[in-house]
C-alpha cells in the first residue's frame, strides 16, 4: 500500500524541501566558520591567497550561475502556464549552464594545478602557514560546492524527462517547484563563496 | 469459504500479515510502510545492540584484572572505538525516534502515514549500509579502527587503521539521521487528524519533535566535519594540523557541536517514552502537561550551546570555560522541569508497577544519577579532577544507557502488545528489569569510584590500587548480560506463545490504542476526530 499515492500535499513537500536546503546551507556552514576563524589567524596569508585565484573565471562561473537560477525560475513559470516546450528549453540551458560552469571550473582548477598550487604540492609545503589553510579550504569549498552542481544537474536532466514524458504538468509541477528550490540553494551558496574566496581585498 | 478465513487472519495480524503479491522478505524490505519500516528499524537496531553489548563485555573483561587478560592493546583500542561507534550511531542515535517513532508517530496523531513514505524507506537503506560498512571497518585493510568513536585529529588524520571507511559510514548514517528529522517535522506539521491541536498532542509526539529540529539542525556539521577527516587523510590538508598552522581544537568545536546536541538526540525521546508511560500506570493526567513541552523545546534549545563542556582541558580560553559551564548549568533547569512533573504525577496516583512502569521509573532514577554527575563534569573546577577518567564514562552510561537504554526497554515493553498483538510474561519481565538494575549500578556505580579516585578512562592498563573496583564492575557486566538475556527470551517467547490482549491492554488514552493490535495496513479506516488530550482517561473510556 504506497499511501503517497492516494494524497498529494504539495505544501508539505515544500516544507520538506526547504528543511532538507538548511541542513545543505548548515553542511556549507561548518567551512564558512572555519574560513572566519582561519581568515581572522591569517588576514595577509588569505589576501595573498585570493589574488591569486583567477577573478576572471570566478566571475564568469558567478553570472553563469545568476543566469540559470532565473532560466529555472522561467522554466517554472513556463511549466505552470503549460508551454511545455518552453520549459523543456528553459531547463535544457540550465543543464547547459551548470555543464558550462563545471568546465570552468575545471580549466581553473587545473590552471592552479599547473602553477603547483594543490593539496600537497611542493609550493604550498614551503609556503608559511596560513597559504596552504587558505587552498585547502579552497579545494574543499568549490570541490562541494562543484560536487553539488554535478547533483543538481543530474536532478534537473530527471525533471526534464519527467516533463517530456508528461509526468511533471502545470498542475503538478511540486517536483520542478523543489528542485529549482535546491538550484537556487547551489547558485545562493556560490554567492558567498564568490566574495570570500575571489574579492578577498 | 476460504476467503473468510483468510479475512479473519488479516484482521488479527493486521499489517504484519504478509500482502502475499511477493516474496516475503521483499514484502518487508522495500515497503513504504511506516509501522513495517519501524520494525526494520527495531529489528536492526536491536541486532546491533547486541553487537555493542558483546563488544563492552570484552572491554570490562579485559579490566577484571591489571595487565593483558584476554587481548593486546592494539585489540583493545579497537573494541572501546567499535563499541562506542555501534552504540552511539547504530542503537543510541536512532533507537527510539527511528524504530519506535516510525511506528507511532503516524498512529499517535491519526495519519495513515509518515509524509514522505519512500524516503522513510530510503532512509532505513541508507542506516543499513552505514552500518554495514561500520562494522566491516572491522575487516581487511589496516585494521580496525582505533581512534575512539570522536575520531580526534590530528591522530584520526595519520593512522593507519580503516579510519576512513568508519567515518564515512558514519557520514550515511547521519544523512538518514536528517532525513528521518525531516520526515517527522513535516508529519507533525501536516497530517495531524482533525481536532488534534499541538496542545492534544501525545508528549511522546512533542519529543520526537523536538528531537526531529536537533537532527536536522546538528547533524550536518557532523556530515562537514566527518567530510574533513576524509579530507585530511586522503588530501593531507592539514587544515587542523598545528605544524602546518592549523587549529586541532577547531575540529573538536566543530565536532561537539554536533555531537553534544546529539546526546539530546538520544535522551529527548526517551523522556517522552516515560512521559506516555507515566500517566497510563499512575492512572493520572501528567502534571504539567505545557511544562513538559516547553522543557522538552528548552532542553533542545540550551543543549545545542553547551558543546564547550567537553573541551575544558584542552586550552580553550578562561572565559569560553566560564560561559560555557554557566550554559551547561541551564540544561539542568528544564531537565529537572521533567523530573518534578513526572513525580508530581505519580503523586496521589494509583500505581500499577507492570514492566513499562517499572522501566520508566528506573529512567527517573538513574537519568538523575547521570545529570547530578554531570553537574560536576560542567562545574569547571571539579571537571579538572575527573576529566578523561572512568567517572566520565560512568556518567554518560547512567544518561545513555540507563536513561535512554532504559526507556527503550519501556518502550518495548509498553507497545509490544501494540505492534505484536500478544502479551509477554510480567513476571519474568520483572526479574529481568531487577536483575539488569542491579547488574546496572554494580557496574556503574563502580566505575564512578574508581573514576573519583583516578583511574583513566580508555586506558588498557591500571593501578593495583583501582583492582577491586575494576572486578565488581566486571561481575556487574555479567549480571547486567544475565538480565537482558532474561528479558529478550521473555519478549521471544510471548512472540509464540504470547497471549491475545486487544486493542488496549493498558487502558491509556492516546490514538494508538483505539485501533486493533496489531494495527492494520491503513492505520484508521476513517481518520479519527480528535476532542480531548492524550491523558484524558475519564473520556477516553467512553465511546
Amino acid at each position: 500500500m504506497n499511501t503517497s499515492a492516494q494524497h498529494h500535499d504539495a505544501e508539505g513537500a515544500r516544507l520538506g524541501m526547504w528543511l532538507f536546503l538548511l541542513s545543505e546551507l548548515l553542511l556549507f556552514g561548518g567551512l564558512f566558520v572555519l574560513f572566519a576563524v582561519y581568515l581572522q589567524r591569517y588576514p595577509d596569508q588569505f589576501i595573498a591567497g585570493g589574488k591569486q585565484l583567477s577573478l576572471a573565471f570566478g566571475a564568469g562561473n558567478t553570472a553563469l550561475l545568476l543566469t540559470s537560477s532565473l532560466t529555472v525560475a522561467l522554466a517554472l513559470e513556463a511549466l505552470r502556464r503549460n508551454r511545455y516546450r518552453l520549459c523543456q528549453w528553459l531547463l535544457g540551458s540550465t543543464i547547459g549552464a551548470a555543464l558550462w560552469f563545471l568546465v570552468n571550473k575545471g580549466l581553473e582548477w587545473h590552471a592552479k594545478f599547473e602553477h603547483d598550487l594543490y593539496p600537497g604540492s611542493v609550493t604550498l609545503r614551503q609556503a608559511p602557514p596560513g597559504h596552504d589553510t587558505f587552498f585547502g579550504l579552497y579545494y574543499l569549498t568549490t570541490g562541494l560546492h562543484g560536487l553539488h552542481v554535478i547533483i543538481g544537474g543530474v536532478i534537473l536532466a530527471w525533471v526534464l524527462c519527467l516533463v517530456r514524458q508528461g509526468r511533471i504538468t502545470g498542475t503538478s509541477p511540486t517536483i520542478l517547484e523543489n528542485s529549482a528550490l535546491y538550484w537556487h540553494l547551489v547558485d545562493v551558496i556560490w554567492i558567498f563563496i564568490f566574495p570570500l574566496y575571489y574579492l578577498l581585498l | 469459504m476460504g476467503k473468510i478465513i483468510r479475512m479473519g487472519e488479516y484482521f488479527r495480524r493486521g499489517f504484519l500479515e504478509p500482502s502475499g503479491d511477493q516474496p516475503s522478505l521483499f514484502d518487508w524490505i522495500f515497503s513504504t510502510d511506516h509501522k513495517r519500516i519501524g520494525l526494520l528499524y527495531l529489528y536492526s537496531i536491536s541486532t546491533f545492540f547486541a553487537v555493542g553489548v558483546t563488544l563492552g563485555l570484552l572491554i570490562r573483561l579485559e579490566l577484571i584484572a591489571p595487565g593483558s587478560t584476554i587481548v593486546g592493546p592494539d585489540t583493545y583500542n579497537a573494541l572501546f572505538t567499535l563499541h562506542g561507534v555501534v552504540m552511539i550511531f547504530l542503537f543510541i542515535i536512532p533507537g527510539i525516534p527511528a524504530a519506535f517513532g516510525n511506528i507511532l508517530l503516524p498512529l499517535q496523531i491519526g495519519a495513515r502515514d509518515v509524509a514522505f513514505p519512500r524516503l522513510n524507506l530510503f532512509s532505513w537503506w541508507l542506516y543499513i549500509i552505514g552500518a554495514s560498512m561500520a562494522l566491516s571497518s572491522l575487516l581487511g585493510g589496516g585494521g580496525p579502527p582505533d581512534t575512539g568513536w570522536t575520531f580526534y585529529l590530528p591522530f584520526a588524520g595519520e593512522t593507519a587503521t580503516n579510519v576512513s571507511l568508519a567515518v564515512f559510514a558514519v557520514f550515511i548514517l547521519g544523512f538518514s539521521s536528517i532525513l528521518t528529522g525531516l520526515n517527522f517535522i513535516t508529519t507533525i506539521h501536516r497530517m495531524r487528524a482533525p481536532g488534534m491541536t499541538w496542545t492534544r498532542l501525545p508528549l511522546f509526539i512533542w519529543s520526537l519533535y523536538a528531537t526531529a529540529w536537533v537532527q536536522v539542525l546538528a547533524t550536518p556539521i557532523l556530515g562537514i566535519t566527518l567530510l574533513l577527516i576524509l579530507a585530511e587523510r586522503i588530501l593531507g590538508l592539514g587544515l587542523f594540523d598545528a605544524a602546518r598552522g592549523g587549529d586541532p581544537l577547531m575540529y573538536q568545536h566543530l565536532f561537539w557541536i554536533y555531537s553534544h546536541p546529539a546526546v539530546y538526540i538520544m535522551v529527548l525521546p526517551a523522556m517522552g517514552v516515560v512521559s506516555e508511560i507515566i500517566p497510563v500506570f499512575a492512572r493520572r493526567p501528567i502534571f504539567g502537561y505545557k511544562a513538559i513541552v516547553a522543557s522538552s523545546i528548552g532542553i533542545a534549545a540550551a543543549g545545542s550551546l553547551v558543546w564547550g563542556h567537553h573541551m575544558f582541558v584542552s586550552g580553550m580560553s578562561d572565559t569560553a570555560i566560564l560561559v560555557f559551564s554557566l550554559l551547561t548549568f541551564i540544561v539542568a533547569i528544564p531537565s529537572a522541569v521533567k523530573v518534578f512533573n513526572w513525580v508530581a504525577t505519580l503523586y496521589g496516583g494509583s500505581i500499577r508497577l507492570d514492566a513499562p512502569m517499572l522501566f520508566a521509573l528506573s529512567f527517573v532514577l538513574l537519568f538523575s544519577i547521570g545529570g547530578l554527575s554531570g553537574l560536576v563534569l560542567g562545574a569547571a573546577a571539579t571537571d579538572v579532577h575527573v576529566h578523561d577518567t572512568h567517572f566520565v564514562v560512568a556518567h554518560f552510561h547512567y544518561v545513555m544507557f540507563g536513561g535512554t537504554g532504559f526507556a527503550f526497554f519501556g518502550a518495548l515493553h509498553y507497545w509490544f502488545p501494540k505492534i505484536f498483538g500478544c502479551m509477554y510474561n510480567n513476571r519474568r519481565a520483572t526479574w529481568g528489569w531487577g536483575i539488569m538494575i542491579i547488574g546496572f549500578n554494580l557496574l556503574y556505580f563502580s566505575m564512578m569510584l574508581a573514576g573519583l579516585r583516578g583511574m583513566p578512562r580508555r586506558y588498557y592498563d591500571y593501578l593495583l590500587q583501582f583492582s577491586q573496583l575494576n572486578r565488581l564492575a566486571t561481575y556487574g557486566s555479567w549480571i547486567l548480560a544475565v538480565g537482558l538475556m532474561l528479558m529478550a527470551a521473555n519478549l521471544l517467547i510471548a512472540l509464540r506463545r504470547g497471549q491475545c490482549v486487544g486493542a488496549n491492554p493498558w487502558e491509556a488514552a492516546t490514538l494508538e490504542w483505539t485501533v486493533a493490535s496489531p494495527p492494520p495496513t491503513e492505520n484508521f479506516a476513517q481518520l479519527p476526530q480528535v476532542s480531548h488530550g492524550p491523558y484524558d482517561f475519564k473520556k477516553a473510556g467512553k465511546p
